[in-house]
């Protein structure tokens, strides 16, 4: 079995997706590569698939916010790892604030399911497709996204929350 | 196999139940459930139809807190994700940081972080065989167990004055060294803890009863427990060899001589099995580790800028008082940078995605939390069984409600 390297895998991607991939770089040894939003499902998928890269485990979903890029605030990162190569790869999708849609991967992977619920609810990243895109870890009628980079942790100026109330 | 996604219990077809069908809330607080999880059982008799779960009972806002603190301040967060082997998540997180920053770790830090690293992974997976004891009746081994486990927590005393939460360690090493009294319980641990555990080992491994509540319990094959994400003990029951000690070595674990067990099942007795071996490995390691520590007494990386020096220094030295007041105030300059970085946990890969734009704190910080990964797979694996069963699968999974909500 031949060593895969970061080279070869992002070889063979741009080789399969060419123009979708915007922009590749390696921090840390990672292979990352940014690719259009709506190419993300479809590259991950085709990823499964592949006998020669074999990338078939999803290590992790997350999202960060970026407010200063306009048209591209939330970042969708997904982490694919191929337990026959052990190499790693970082798929990231920029989507627009306004519009946070990206297509669902739990077709391709059960295991996204739960881990999607979470960015929503801590991002508001649209899973389209998602079968039950509902708040995960926070309580169903929260009306904000608390990850996102303007909610900041602590209001000073709250006035409802008295010191008094907490014997300080 | 969207069947198998979280099905509101109001959805499940009526057309395979014969009998009358009930609803029963397991949990959020329940002795049998070791935590806070709730679970919505749809039954037809004892046998479970569907069950929906709820998640988030005990969320603390982890991630967001972390973009809030300085680097050294993050690592009591990640005590209280998986509480029963809160080192390893300590060290995971500063081996982060450090490879961020690009520290060098001297070898004997490393070999010195392996040996707590275990003794913490034997604490965890003893808590979890004892519980399944527990859960099939057996609550004698259980006692017994725990009172190794204080053995192992006294261990962790000695070096950093905590137990449970330990907070142990700093980026960059340890903040003192092994002392005598520590080494001589270590020596003391290793000398009645292999007796115990075998008599433990002895008591339940091939007892009708265990093996009657536990094999077929729970079972999960190795393709579906990959979908789902399962990492850890519960993916080498299945049958997947995916340890990242081996696949992704930190901590000079190249060096060590171990095997990782696999089952062939992915049941309840074969997660016990897994986890029955690997404490034997990893008692196997702190040995070699042990026999193998390089001399000297150093017990952390020279990175001033980020190792918190010693008290009595930041009082009596000028530049410990400096570094101490940069790291305090975050006027140390951290790289910008992207960094993903795993530890084998108790239950499976323990990932940090870090993001520094080169502030005092974190950009992003997410934890791969593998319990809330693999909790995911729990009603595929108890519908069709009963609630008993579904009872010691919850427990064989060892799901950590502080790893599960974050």
């Amino acid at each position: 079995m031949s060593q895969l390297t970061n080279d070869s895998v992002l070889n063979r991607l741009q080789e399969q997706f060419g123009p979708a991939i915007i922009s590749h770089e390696v921090p840390y040894g990672l292979l990352t590569v940014e690719v259009q939003s709506e190419k993300a499902h479809d590259m991950i998928a085709w990823l499964k698939e592949d006998d020669v890269l074999k990338m078939s485990f999803l290590t992790l979903i997350g999202a960060v916010h970026y407010p200063d890029q306009k048209g591209r605030e939330l970042c969708v990162n997904y982490h694919i790892h191929s337990l026959v190569h052990n190499v790693r790869l970082r798929i990231r999708a920029f989507v627009p604030i306004a519009e946070p849609n990206i297509a669902t991967i739990t077709d391709i992977y059960i295991g996204a399911d739960w881990q999607e619920r979470e960015t929503y609810d801590f991002f508001g990243v649209n899973f389209v497709g998602h079968p039950n895109l509902t708040r995960i870890l926070n309580e169903d009628d929260m009306d904000y996204f608390p990850m996102r980079k303007e909610y900041h942790l602590e209001d000073a100026t709250r006035e409802d929350k008295d010191d008094r109330y907490f014997g300080r | 196999m969207s069947d198998s996604l979280n099905k509101p219990a109001s959805l499940f077809s009526k057309d395979t139940i014969d009998g009358e069908i009930a609803t029963l809330n397991l949990g959020p607080t329940h002795p049998a459930t070791h935590g806070i999880f709730q679970n919505v059982l749809t039954v037809d008799g004892e046998k479970i139809l569907n069950s929906v779960q709820t998640v988030g009972y005990i969320h603390r806002a982890f991630e967001k807190l972390a973009e809030r603190r300085p680097y050294n301040q993050i690592t009591p967060i990640t005590d209280r994700l998986n509480y029963c082997s809160s080192p390893i998540n300590n060290m995971g997180w500063e081996m982060t940081v450090e490879k961020l920053i690009g520290a060098e770790i001297p070898k004997r830090v490393e070999y010195m972080r392996v040996i707590i690293m275990e003794l913490a992974r034997i604490a965890d997976h003893l808590v979890c065989n004892a519980v399944i004891g527990v859960d099939t009746g057996a609550l004698t081994g259980f006692t017994y167990m725990f009172q190794q486990r204080e053995a192992i927590y006294e261990l962790f005393e000695e070096v950093c004055g905590a137990r449970l939460t330990t907070n142990i360690g700093r980026i960059g090493g340890f903040e003192r060294d092994f002392n005598d009294t520590f080494y001589k319980k270590l020596d003391a641990f290793l000398k009645n803890f292999p007796k115990h555990f075998e008599e433990f080992d002895s008591l339940l491994l091939r007892n009708r009863i265990l093996m009657d509540r536990t094999i077929n319990a729970g079972p999960i094959a190795g393709d579906r427990a990959l979908e789902y994400g399962f990492t850890g003990p519960n993916l080498r029951a299945a049958g997947i060899d995916y340890d990242v000690r081996v696949m992704n070595p930190y901590s000079s674990y190249q060096d060590f001589d171990f095997t990782v067990p696999v089952g062939t099942q992915g049941d309840t007795y074969d997660r016990f099995c897994v986890r029955q071996e690997e404490i034997r490995q990893s008692l196997k390691i702190i040995r070699q580790a042990l026999d193998n520590m390089p001399e000297g007494h150093h017990f952390a990386a020279n990175i001033p800028e980020f190792y918190l020096p010693r008290k009595d220094d930041v009082y009596t030295k000028m530049e410990a008082l400096i570094y101490h007041f940069k790291i305090v105030m975050g006027e140390t300059p951290v790289p910008v940078g992207e960094v993903y970085h795993s530890v084998e946990g108790g239950n499976g890969e323990l990932g940090f995605h870090l993001i520094s734009d080169g502030g005092r704190t974190p950009y992003r910080l997410q934890f791969r939390r593998p319990c809330f990964i693999y909790y995911q797979a729990y009603p595929e694996m108890i519908t069709g069984q009963t609630i008993s069963d579904a009872v010691l699968t919850l427990s064989s999974l060892n799901v950590i409600a502080g790893e599960l909500d974050a």
